[in-house]
This record gives C-alpha cells, sequence and structure tokens, in this order.
C-alpha cells in the first residue's frame, strides 16, 4: 500500500517541452511511472520521448485524451498559478508543482481558486514531488535512493528528504511513500494532510516528519499527532541557528515578529510525543530504535 | 526586497494614499532647499528631519558620532534643518533594529510638520494560517506591534482579504468603528485603507505596514510613516521597483551572490558552509552548532550547481575573513557527485585554500567523486556522513 500515488496513478507533464520538465518526464518513465502525455500551449499534437508521450494544448484535452489523473507542473514562476488553476479546472484529483519563485499574491489566489474545486489535491509549490518506490515517481527525486518499505516520509525539505530516505533504505525499513510539501508561505497539502494519509495506511508503521522554521504548519502537525495519530513519529526542524528576520532560502522560511522559530516547534513536537532526531544524519537510525523497541513490547 | 521611507510614500501617494509633504535630500543643501520649499508651501515653520535606513525604531536611536541626537528631529527654520542634516548625514545611527554597529544615514527625508491628535496602527501582511492576506488595525499607533501583540493582543482587530474581491468597504468600516472612529474621520479612513490595500495588491507587497497613520488635528487621515517590502518572488514583473534598491543598505556579498543565483546569507560564526538545498543548508548550520562551533554563513547552491556557481559561492565564502574552515555538503541526486567533485576542484584551483575543507558528498557516483577529491592532490578532506563531516571540520579548526 502507499498514499496518494501508486503504479495505477496516470500522469500528465505541464510544460513538458521545457528542458527541465522533458529530462523529469523521462527520469518518470524508466522509473516505470505512467507518463500518459504533456501539455505546453500551442504544442498539441507534437509527440515527445522517442514518440511515446503525447503533447496537448491544454490540460483538459490532455485529460480528456488520456484519463490521466495526476499532473506534475515545471512550468516557470510567473505562469505557474494560472498552470495550478488550469489543473484544478479540469478537474485533476493530484496536482503536484514543482516551480520554485512562485509570487506570493498568485498562491494566495490559486489556492482560493482551489478551495472551490474539493475533487482536486495540490501539493507543493517549490517541493521536490511525491514518490512511491518502484510505482510511481512524480516530480525531481532521485528514484534510485528508494526503496519499499514501512516508513512514510513528509518534509517541507527537498534534499533533506533525501537524507531521510537514502538512511531508511540503507536500513531496510524503506518507504511506503515520500512526500515534499514545499518550502513556500502559502502551500497546498501540509503536514496534518499527509498525517492523515500515512495513520490510514495500513503499510506505513512508521511516520518520519521533517520540518523547518517560519510559519506553524509544524505545531499544527503536532497537534494533529496528539490527537489522532498511533504510529510513531520521528521529526526533526531544520533551522535552530537561523537568525530572526531572515529569509533562508525558501521564501518560507522566515522567523518574523519572534513566530515560527525552532525552539517552539521542537516543544510541540516533543510534547506530542514526537521522537526527535538529534541531527538530519540520524534521521535513519532513530526511526530504527523506535519500531524496534515497539516491535519488541 | 526593502526600500526606504521616502520611496514607499512615493509610491503610495502615486496610489492614492495620502501621506504628507516632503521630499529626499542627499546634502545639507537640499535639505534646506526642501525644508523652504516646505515652509512656503504649507505656511508654518515646523518641518521634520527623517533618517533614511532599513531599520526601524529611528526616533528613539541614537547617532555615534551624536550621541544627544535621535534619528528623527523637529526643527523650525530652513537653516537649523540644513545644519542637521550636516550633523545626520555621514553619522551612524544606532537603533534596536540595527545591531550595536548601527548604519549610516546618506539620505533624509524633510517632511511637513503635523498637529497629530491621535496615532493609529495600520499593517497588511500573509498569514500564513488562512492562505491570505491579513488586515490589522490597532490602537496603540506608534508601539512595536509585536509588543501589542505579546501583551494586549485584544487590542489588535484582524479582516482577512478574500482574493477574489480584495478588502472590502464593510471590512473597512468594521476597523474604522472598531477603532473608535466617528464621522467624518472613518469614512476618510476607509478610504485611506480601500487605497493602501489596493497599493498592496498592486505592489506585490510582503508587507505594508502604517505606524503611526494619524488623524490630524483638522481630522485628516495620514500615513506619518510607511514601511513597504515586497515579495522577491514577483519582482520580475516590477523592473520598476528594482531601481529602489540602495545598494549601502545591502551586504555585498549577498547581492554578488544574488547575481549568482546562490542564497547566501551572512552569519557571525566561523565555519563557512556550501550545501544544495535550503532544508539541507540550514541543517547543516544547526548541525555545525551541535558539535560545538558556529557557522558563518548560509549557502544554498541550488539544484543545478555547476562548476562556476560552485566556484562563486567557494569565493564568497572564502572573501569573509572570519571563515577558519569550510564544510561542502551535498546530496547529489539528479546532479552526479562526479559533476560536483569537478567543480569543486575547480574552484580550489582557481581560488586557493587557506583554510581546511571538508567535502561531504552522497548520492549518484559517490565513490568516484570521493575518488575524484582523494586524488586530487589538493588538501580536501572527505567525510562519509553529515554528522562525520561536521565534527571533522570542527576539529580541524580547533586553535
Amino acid at each position: 500500500m502507499s498514499v496518494l500515488v501508486d503504479k495505477n496513478t496516470r500522469l500528465i507533464v505541464q510544460g513538458i517541452t521545457g528542458k527541465v520538465g522533458l529530462f523529469h518526464a523521462e527520469q518518470s518513465l524508466a522509473y516505470g511511472t505512467q507518463v500518459v502525455g504533456g501539455v505546453t500551449p500551442g504544442k498539441g499534437g507534437d509527440k515527445v520521448l522517442g514518440g511515446r508521450v503525447p503533447v496537448f494544448d491544454t490540460v483538459q484535452d490532455a485529460v480528456r485524451q488520456t484519463g490521466a489523473n495526476a499532473s506534475v507542473i515545471f512550468v516557470p514562476p510567473p505562469f505557474a498559478a494560472d498552470a495550478i488553476m488550469e489543473a484544478a479546472d479540469a478537474e485533476v484529483p493530484l496536482i503536484v508543482c514543482i516551480t520554485e519563485g512562485i509570487p506570493v499574491n498568485d498562491m494566495i489566489k490559486a489556492k482560493r481558486f482551489m478551495q472551490g474545486k474539493p475533487g482536486s489535491r495540490l501539493i507543493g509549490p517549490n517541493c521536490p514531488g511525491i514518490i512511491t518506490p518502484k510505482q510511481c515517481r512524480i516530480g525531481i527525486m532521485p528514484g534510485y535512493i528508494h526503496t519499499p518499505g514501512r516508513i512514510g516520509v513528509v518534509s517541507r525539505s527537498g534534499t533533506l528528504t533525501y537524507e531521510a530516505v537514502h538512511q531508511l533504505t540503507t536500513l531496510g525499513l524503506g518507504q511506503s511513500t515520500a512526500i515534499g510539501i514545499g518550502g513556500d508561505p502559502v502551500n497546498g497539502t501540509n503536514f496534518v494532510d499527509c498525517l492523515r494519509l500515512f495513520q490510514d495506511d495500513p503499510e506505513t508503521e512508521g511516520i518520519i516528519m521533517i520540518g523547518e522554521i517560519g510559519g506553524s504548519a509544524e505545531e499544527d502537525g503536532a497537534a494533529f499527532i496528539q490527537q489522532h495519530v498511533t504510529k510513531p513519529v520521528v521529526g526533526f526542524i531544520a533551522g535552530v541557528t537561523a537568525p530572526p528576520g531572515k529569509r533562508m532560502g525558501h521564501a518560507g522560511a522566515i522567523i518574523s515578529g519572534g513566530k515560527g522559530t525552532a525552539d517552539a516547534k521542537l516543544a510541540a513536537l516533543r510534547a506530542a510525543g514526537v521522537t526527535i532526531a538529534e541531527t538530519p544524519s540520524d534521521l535513519g537510525s532513530t526511526m530504527a530504535r523506535v519500531i524496534g523497541a515497539r516491535t519488541q513490547a | 526586497m526593502k526600500i526606504h521611507e521616502y520611496q514607499g510614500k512615493e509610491l503610495l501617494r502615486n496610489l492614492g494614499v495620502p501621506v504628507p509633504l516632503g521630499g529626499v535630500a542627499f546634502s545639507a543643501g537640499e535639505a534646506k532647499l526642501v525644508a523652504a520649499d516646505l515652509i512656503q508651501r504649507t505656511g508654518t515653520s515646523v518641518v521634520v528631519v527623517k533618517s533614511q535606513i532599513h531599520a526601524g525604531g529611528r526616533g528613539k536611536g541614537r547617532f555615534v558620532e551624536h550621541p544627544d541626537l535621535g534619528g528623527v528631529k523637529v526643527v523650525r527654520s530652513a537653516d537649523d534643518a540644513s545644519q542637521l542634516a550636516e550633523k545626520m548625514l555621514g553619522s551612524t545611527l544606532v537603533t534596536i533594529q540595527t545591531g550595536p554597529e548601527g548604519k549610516k544615514v546618506q539620505r533624509l527625508l524633510v517632511e511637513q510638520g503635523i498637529s497629530i491628535a491621535r496615532e493609529l496602527y495600520v499593517g497588511m501582511t500573509l498569514d500564513r494560517a488562512t492562505g491570505r492576506t491579513t488586515v490589522m488595525a490597532s490602537t496603540e499607533g506608534g508601539m512595536e506591534i509585536e509588543e501589542v501583540a505579546a501583551h494586549t493582543p485584544e487590542k489588535i482587530l484582524k479582516e482577512t482579504i478574500d482574493p477574489a474581491v480584495g478588502l472590502m468597504p464593510f471590512q473597512a468600516r468594521k476597523l474604522a468603528f472598531g477603532l473608535g472612529l466617528q464621522d467624518p474621520v472613518a469614512p476618510r479612513f476607509v478610504k485611506f485603507l480601500l487605497a493602501l490595500a489596493a497599493a498592496y495588491d498592486r505592489l506585490d507587497c510582503s508587507l505594508l505596514e502604517v505606524n503611526p497613520l494619524i488623524i490630524t488635528a483638522d481630522g485628516q487621515v495620514l500615513a506619518l510613516d510607511a514601511k513597504v517590502n515586497f515579495d522577491d518572488n514577483a519582482m520580475f514583473r516590477h523592473k520598476e521597483l528594482e531601481e529602489l534598491r540602495d545598494p549601502n543598505e545591502e551586504d555585498p556579498s549577498e547581492l554578488e551572490a544574488k547575481n549568482w543565483d546562490l542564497s547566501y546569507v551572512k552569519l557571525d560564526g566561523d565555519i563557512g558552509c556550501m550545501v544544495n538545498g535550503a532544508g539541507l543548508a540550514m541543517a547543516t548550520m544547526d548541525i555545525i552548532k551541535y558539535v560545538g562551533a558556529k557557522p558563518a554563513n548560509f549557502l544554498d547552491v541550488g539544484g543545478g550547481a555547476t562548476a562556476e556557481r560552485v566556484t562563486a559561492a567557494f569565493k564568497i565564502i572564502t572573501r569573509d575573513p572570519n571563515v577558519k574552515g569550510i564544510l561542502v555538503n551535498i546530496f547529489g541526486g539528479i546532479m552526479k557527485c562526479d559533476t560536483i567533485a569537478t567543480g569543486v576542484i575547480a574552484a580550489v584551483r582557481e581560488v586557493g585554500l587557506q583554510v581546511p575543507l571538508v567535502v561531504r558528498l552522497e548520492g549518484t557516483n559517490v565513490e568516484l567523486g570521493k575518488k575524484m577529491l582523494d586524488d586530487s592532490g589538493l588538501a580536501i578532506t572527505t567525510a562519509s556522513s553529515l554528522r562525520d563531516a561536521a565534527t571533522k571540520i570542527v576539529e580541524m579548526v580547533k586553535p
């Protein structure tokens, strides 16, 4: 089992004729993902990747003709919010936006638009995507570091997700599904959504949750864990040493007005019974210890 | 991106938000001219001279060179404005937001003096919890809003803007009456707030704060101060705002990093770091502290770290005189480790290596990448994990 994506997921790629979009479409195809089409306005009727993948002018055309149920967006920042809304309008159930650097006001509008489209879920933007090992890769993560297994991973940071995944693979625990929810202040799927999905997935036995400074998504996650999550959760928060008022790369990673500090988030997670990994190098081993202790008990 | 108060007020004035009359001065002579013009136009001799730096708390701040002088002062003639400008310009102003080193004042805003009946606060920014812009208003004008929020949160009124329709008049009225305003001031406040919200949207602001917003003795509503910050992600559609950037207010290394599409923030420790990914970069800083040292910077080289960008990043890190050692931490996913090793070796050959360097690579072709570093003949130490790398570099820089 897995959450959100599996071998039956039928993926289209918005921005498939761009360099990055095409590269990752090919990587996903090679990973075994069903990449059934692409969208680039004005290039409808073309075929890419050795004639294997048809290109459409609109998401609606692509969905009608391929039966796609997921879309990944590699559209440049000025046009990305429009691309998200186009996918939602075409009632694509899962929309994954990789684009980094979308204006906040555009995302505010896109989020508002999606509230009228309850059948669509957005992951990202500014995220590495989502992967169910050996079944479906949507995004930009290196597929080969993943292995099928029993740990769900949810993270605001791309490369920190890879750290966790790599350690889980090395330790033989593997991943059920790994989800990057992205580093922007206005995004789609949040920690609570992912925690609920992993809690309800019978094959996920433990959850790794990786947060960072800024906002209160981690605190919301902690409150949800306290109430609803019975599976062991290992947490990590990046940015203990980050100074207030400075944006640390991600648009959303900023401590402002004394809010969003790593210490407050760590305290909330600890209070909810989450085991904190002292360093990112300890994410996998901490999970192994927690799961092992459970199995023995 | 941040701009000066006088620039913010000019933008707001052009978008229909009432602000006091005033003008910028880069010299004592200009200050005198602006003041004389204001005195003539307003018919009163009261003029305010305000230091322009990208930091708050200017009124209560003090100049290093003139310990009795604050950053904002009222004068009563054009000659006095000129003499004051002479003292302020080129001097260093220390406020609660500048840190002890302060900031050099190079521009002044010379503004008409106004008789104030009431000071209020309004601000707009993103509320991350709702994913919408929120408008805050408070009777506690002139105070730090964080202080108000911490001690008397009930004194902050809030309205959330629905992006489909923008701030509605009824919301502005709720705030006006909530602040205890009455006719004829309340409708003026409503008009002010609607114009302010439109400006926030139009300029792609990330923060728009008017503190204080004042009610004048004759019942006018004016922005006496204006803090305008822009969303960096939206700057591509505001080329005109780029001209408002004041390079004197920005760290030169951070500016150069920006030109290379690197994300760099200078910190006060002595271990320089170069990492791919913002989260991993923060975590690398954290682990340096965890093993007993302090990071000199945050630096994210991003996903497509080419040899040129790695070299540029190296130059920026090594320019910081505090750096006693460098830690490179790259999780090569799509980017192969041998490509990264090539970049690191090229960078070290070009820039030279005056301090210890530990490189931790993980991901595609990691063994090949490590071998290339080991065989390079350069004094590069490789590490197997992030914890191992941090421990090694901290050991190496110990006196």
